[in-house]
């Protein structure tokens, strides 16, 4: 089985955030990067795959070179070739899309599996678009997978429930926490992994097609009211939350 | 703007919440722009509720190969939708379905796409949005550079507004291939009486401070007494206390209900981040120098094990 996992580099979830010089993206000083949390799942079930039918796992990811780190840890855990898409800054989904779109075309995966949205931004749109550019079908947010004799049963976290999707290999697949227990790369592989090759190449250019004009830190005025939680205390927060808040 | 394509769903025989939340949505930027619905699979009934919220127009149409859903099929009606009637602006929800087949329909109408928003102006000639990133700990504003705009509305975060106009349905059959249907939804699993954090106005989570799994009936009875859903901390999931699905923060769901509750969370920047678009936050925790308590409305500083239960016997008579 010929597996592609895409892996994106973000800001640890413990990140602080404040925005930068320029007003539109982050302050990067003193952040600390990691594999977005979600492509450890989709790392995790393409190794899995991998054990269980055979085959190998490429790793890629689109940035500037600072993003060979998350392709580093994807050795580490046991994928076979890493590739880095190399160019500025990625501008929007599309470019990220197109890059890995290029790549695909020409190693011909069996099954493509991503997070289910970098926790950047948030956005949830690589796997579809992705899946359009190369016509392929795609599920999102799968938090169970199964696979046999080329056919793919997903299931996939929607509100109030799941949804149970069939369709063929090759396809797309985004994960969802639950799909799988990520391992830890152990230390001997951590090391084999700062040495192994990396396969690099420029990225392509496109048009972007969204661009951002400003960021702000959301913040919200909270009234802070706290109690010690007496009797009477607590009659007073249900009078709140009756009155000011109006939820009962 | 000259045509906007609203993605209209129906959920019990009525128009969903979120659809007149972002039919209204799309009025409001209209300016004279056109405002018409889609919607697949659904009846006349249905679909004349949108003349409510100021939507004209009402493509109906009927693709009995899709069964339940298909997020390939659903994204070829769309795009081949707003082709013909020339939109330049298609406007989806941004839940399960929107998210998964609004880039399908942003790469087939090559056009950009900005997910997520959770607001939607006029910029001149183009429209401006605001987005969470970070899980909301920041916002950024964007706009699409391309002719067509895609976009998809945040649930819960644009107010529906009634707007009453005369409306058109459009009846149409649709017809589709094989490859068309290349990903098909076979089975929906409802978790019956069970409300989602997502869509719930009214939000209870449990952290590390409930001490196990066996004491979480506590969290789910003030959640039954309020009507609300019940959510968990990363702590809570990861122990495996609680399914995955209800966790609320930056790698679990990022919720905006009116009012939200978290007993015995002590506020990690990862949850915070989650939760912080509620309107009110009424926390509750043994430790007043937690940081939940630095980011909440209203809070109460003591033991949960003796406030849930009180807590929750007061809002039942509250409500008699």
């Amino acid at each position: 089985m010929n597996i592609l996992v895409c892996v994106s580099r973000v800001p640890d979830t413990a990140t602080r955030i404040i925005v930068g010089g320029d007003g539109k993206s982050i302050d990067k000083n003193g952040v600390k990067y990691i594999v977005n949390p979600y492509d450890e799942f989709a790392l995790e079930e393409g190794l899995r795959l991998r054990e269980k039918n055979g085959g190998t796992v490429t790793a890629i990811t689109v940035g500037t070179d600072a993003a060979t780190d998350v392709l580093r840890t994807a050795l580490a855990m046991g994928v076979d070739k890493a590739v880095l898409v190399k160019g500025d800054e990625p501008a929007d989904s599309y470019y990220v899309a197109h890059n890995i779109a290029k790549v695909a075309r020409e190693i011909n995966p069996d099954i493509i599996i991503l997070g289910r949205q970098s926790i950047d931004f948030d956005s949830f749109q690589l796997p579809s678009m992705l899946a359009e550019m190369l016509g392929m079908p795609s599920v999102s947010v799968v938090s169970a997978l199964k696979i046999e004799n080329g056919s793919v049963q997903a299931e996939r976290d929607v509100e109030g429930g799941k949804e149970t999707v069939v369709c063929s290999l090759p396809c797309i697949i985004s994960a969802q926490k639950g799909l799988n227990e990520p391992r830890y790369p152990k230390l001997p592989d951590i090391m084999k992994a700062k040495s192994k090759p990396i396969d690099t190449r420029d990225a392509e250019k496109t048009e972007p097609k969204t661009t951002i004009v400003g960021m702000e830190i959301p913040s919200k005025a909270r009234a802070g009211k706290v109690l010690e939680a007496t009797d009477a205390n607590i009659d007073e927060i249900v009078r709140l939350l009756k009155e000011d808040a109006k939820v009962i | 703007m000259k045509n906007i394509l609203v993605y209209l769903e129906a959920s019990n025989n009525n128009l969903k919440r979120v659809s007149t939340e972002i039919a209204t949505a799309a009025c409001k930027i209209a300016n004279g722009a056109k405002v018409t619905g889609i919607m697949i699979n659904s009846n006349k009934e249905v679909a004349s509720q949108a003349s409510k919220f100021g939507v004209s127009e009402v493509i109906l149409v009927s693709a009995p190969k899709i069964e339940l859903h298909s997020s390939t099929a659903v994204a070829k009606i769309v795009a081949e939708t707003a082709k013909e009637i020339a939109a330049d602006c298609v406007i989806f929800p941004a839940n399960s379905t929107g998210l998964e087949v609004a880039p399908r329909v942003a790469v087939k109408l090559d056009a950009g796409y900005i997910a997520d928003c959770i607001e939607l102006a006029a910029d001149g000639d183009n429209l401006i949005a605001k987005k969470p990133v970070y899980a909301g700990k920041a916002v950024v504003k964007i706009k699409c550079e391309t002719p067509v705009k895609v976009f998809s509305l945040r649930p819960n975060v644009f107010v529906a507004a009634e707007n009453p106009t005369s409306i058109e349905i459009k009846e149409k059959t649709f017809d589709l291939s094989d490859s068309d249907l290349s990903a098909k939804v076979v089975n929906i699993a409802k978790n019956e009486g069970k409300l989602d954090v997502l869509e719930a106005d009214i939000v209870v989570s449990g952290g590390r401070g409930i001490k196990g799994p066996e004491n979480y009936h506590l969290i789910e009875n003030l959640a039954k007494a309020l009507g609300g859903a019940v959510g968990a901390s990363r702590a809570v999931v990861d122990a495996g206390w609680r399914p995955h699905n209800e966790q609320v923060g930056q790698t679990g769901k990022t919720v905006s209900p009116t009012l939200y509750v978290a007993c015995g969370i002590s506020g990690a920047i990862q949850h915070l981040a989650g939760m912080n678009a509620s309107k009110y936050i009424l926390a509750i925790n043994k430790d007043k120098d937690a940081p939940i308590f630095k980011n909440c409305d209203y809070g109460l500083v003591g033991d949960l094990f003796d406030i849930l239960p009180k807590l929750t016997e007061k809002i039942q008579k509250a409500k008699m």
